[in-house]
């Protein structure tokens, strides 16, 4: 995945689309005050200049999907792993709530089913997608890429007997985007992800933790307006 | 009362010892001071249970632990306990592996508090867990899902590091009474006593064939056990250091955390037999020279953290690395500030006074002190964890965390069902090894 810092506008689309998508429980006034919201994927601001008049900058961040995860070696159940599509997966039915994951993952990305969320949740199983697990309390989770929509993609390509294709699967969080900050595709047969994360502008977050992720952001560059009209 | 006391004060016979050890176990009704004292604690073990219960109805979400602060004062509390635990094993293993003659009249209650402070200690990591009914999947065993454990995390590491320590720690502990606990049979005034602590004694009659045997399965455990509380602490610095998390990865916590086991070890004993000493007329036995030597390895553990607590700044400082520093700057100057001047207070400054004798020897002010190295540790784990989990590498993960009700009584009711442990074990069993004080008192009345 490649994320354009220059046109995220920080509408917040791609975070509901996600809690849509994903079956992810809104879990109240009090606990999001109690730090506790379950977002997959969050949009970090930041700010820069005088605090009169700030320059916003907007940066969604979701699970990396790290080649080196801090967060599967720590895990002494093995709940969180690589697959073979080079996903960092998490599985529900195998994770005890020791969190360590969360304190050994440097971005931070992982949320916790501290209550029942989801069975306290007050919407009607219809509302739910059908495709993605309710988890349970004590479980720990985070973004998949939108496993099941990839999963959807590899059995018709596999009832093809063809490669799932560079653009076939779209994740939620880019399916709602307006500004088309996300790019997302299957690497091994090209496309525009190949040729986004060729771009100079292409940075990982935190390079120094050697974590190998699988998003790359395009920095942002501004137009401050102190060259025009010279 | 000097430090130059002998061991058990002159005029100790082997015969008084062990009329007055075993009369105190064997009494047939209890000290009216014991009613009293155990109130407090009962009170507060039942406040465990209660806790307890509310948890596994509820869930881990009755505490305070939140985003990014995803562990709390579970992990800050089994720390805490396993370091007490660790000092009691430290007395009585290493300093029997160096035939130091002081340890026999207290290595019982030190290995009391090691096997009620390893309790209290081993219950908090299952109630960590978000689904602690599963807990045992960390345990590698044959099963049908197919499944081991993972090995390369620290916490599985820990597993089987306190489960090997919890039960070394019981076994040497009932090993060590086996002796007074036929000598208790013997001495049995009523029938039930006597078959009660002659099972438990499981027909140990003294005979040479079997003292041998004894002296040597005692030696080689001791031989074990003394390594083992440091591979044991290790392991627990371990659950940080081998993470990569700000404030964590460091080298230095394996022996940092050993140093702090033996300085709130130390502190715990102390504090133990003092009261003990006075309630049980055991002056003759406990003397100025027992709390000389321990206020001298208070300091000297005191010196160590000290020690370690400044390379820990100056590994920040010097590394460079900018989310430590800011981490670090928070810890000294933050919203946390409070709780590590408070550590450095009580583990380092206030122990200082035990380089005066007098100090030493003056029971108020040791007490003071032990108490508040007992504290002081505490804060100490609290600034491991929380400070820095709440100051992570990315500036939009910054968090708060404060402990909830059910945190503080879970805490209290621990320190309750220590006391209630501790308090059991005067009433019940001989709180001075009466066995290992016959070799180094005088074998008959003068």
């Amino acid at each position: 995945m490649s994320i354009d810092l220059n046109a995220c506008i920080g509408c917040n689309a791609c975070v509901v689309a996600c809690m849509a998508e994903n079956n992810i429980p809104v879990v109240g006034k009090q606990q999001v005050m109690h730090e506790r919201e379950m977002h997959w994927l969050r949009i970090d601001r930041y700010y820069e200049g005088s605090p009169e008049a700030p320059d916003m900058l907007f940066q969604p961040m979701l699970c990396q999907h790290c080649e080196r995860a801090p967060c599967e070696i720590v895990c002494p159940v093995g709940a969180t792993v690589h697959d073979e599509e080079g996903l960092n997966v998490m599985v529900y039915n195998r994770c005890v709530g020791t969190r360590f994951c969360s304190n050994n993952c440097p971005y931070k990305v992982r949320r916790f089913n501290y209550f029942a969320f989801a069975a306290e949740e007050r919407r009607p199983a219809v509302a739910r997608n059908p495709e993605v697990t309710v988890r349970a309390r004590g479980v720990m989770e985070k973004c998949t890429f939108c496993l099941q929509r990839i999963a959807a993609a590899r059995i018709d390509a596999d009832a093809a007997n063809r490669p799932v294709g560079a653009e076939e699967v779209q994740t939620a969080c880019q399916a709602a985007c307006p500004t088309q900050v996300f790019t997302f595709g299957n690497m091994a047969e090209g496309g525009q992800v190949v040729e986004r994360k060729k771009s100079p502008l292409t940075y990982v977050v935190l390079d120094d933790q050697d974590t190998q992720p699988r998003v790359t952001y395009e920095a942002r560059i501004r137009n401050d307006g102190s060259g025009a009209g010279a | 009362m000097t430090p130059f006391d002998p061991v058990a004060l002159a005029g100790s016979n082997n015969p008084d010892m062990t009329d007055h050890v075993s009369g105190i176990a064997l009494r047939s009704k209890a000290f009216r001071w014991g009613w009293i004292a155990i109130v407090l604690p009962a009170a507060l073990t039942s406040v465990l249970i209660g806790s307890i219960l509310y948890l596994f109805y509820a869930g881990v979400g009755i505490w305070g632990i939140d985003w990014p602060v995803a562990w709390g004062f579970a992990i800050i509390n089994y720390v805490w306990w396993i370091a007490i635990a660790s000092g009691g094993t430290f007395i009585s293993a290493l300093f029997f592996l160096t035939r130091s003659e002081w340890r026999n009249s207290i290595n019982r209650i030190a290995e009391s508090m090691t096997l009620f402070g390893a309790a209290c200690a081993g219950i908090y990591p299952i109630l960590h867990l978000g689904r602690p009914w599963l807990f045992y999947w960390l345990f590698p065993y044959p099963n049908t899902m197919g499944l081991w454990p993972q090995f390369r995390s620290p916490l599985l590491w820990d597993f089987f590091a306190i489960l090997t320590y919890v039960i070394s720690s019981v076994v040497f502990w009932y090993l060590g009474l086996l002796p007074d606990l036929a000598t208790l049979r013997d001495r049995a005034p009523t029938r039930g006593k006597q078959v009660l602590y002659g099972v438990m004694a499981l027909g140990f009659r003294g005979t040479s064939t079997q003292w041998r045997h004894y002296h040597a399965l005692y030696g080689v455990l001791a031989a074990v056990m003394a390594p083992l509380v440091c591979s044991v602490h290790s392991i627990v610095g371990l659950d940080f250091a081998g993470a990569a998390t700000v404030g964590w990865h460091s080298t230095m916590y394996p022996p940092f955390f050993i140093f702090g086991a033996f300085l709130s070890g130390f502190a715990t004993v102390l504090l133990l037999i003092m009261p003990m000493r006075r309630l049980l007329r055991l002056e003759r036995y406990i003397t100025g020279r027992h709390l000389d030597v321990l206020g001298r390895l208070l300091l000297t553990s005191s010196l160590f953290v000290g020690y370690g607590y400044i390379m820990d700044a100056f590994n920040t400082y010097y590394g460079g690395e900018k989310a430590e520093i800011t981490m670090y700057q928070e810890r000294l100057f933050g919203y946390y500030a409070g709780i590590y001047w408070a550590t450095i207070l009580f583990n380092v400054l206030l122990p200082q006074l035990l380089w005066f004798a007098a100090v030493r020897l003056n029971q108020l002010v040791v007490a003071l002190i032990a108490i508040g190295v007992i504290i002081g540790m505490w804060c100490e784990r609290y600034t491991i964890v929380v400070v820095s989990l709440h100051r992570p590498r990315l500036p939009s993960a910054y968090g708060l965390y404060h402990g909830s009700i059910w945190d503080w009584l879970t805490l209290m009711g621990t320190v309750g069902f220590f006391v209630f442990g501790i308090l059991l074990i005067v009433r019940l069993i001989p709180v001075i090894s009466m066995f290992e004080m016959r070799e180094i008192l005088a074998p008959r009345r003068p």
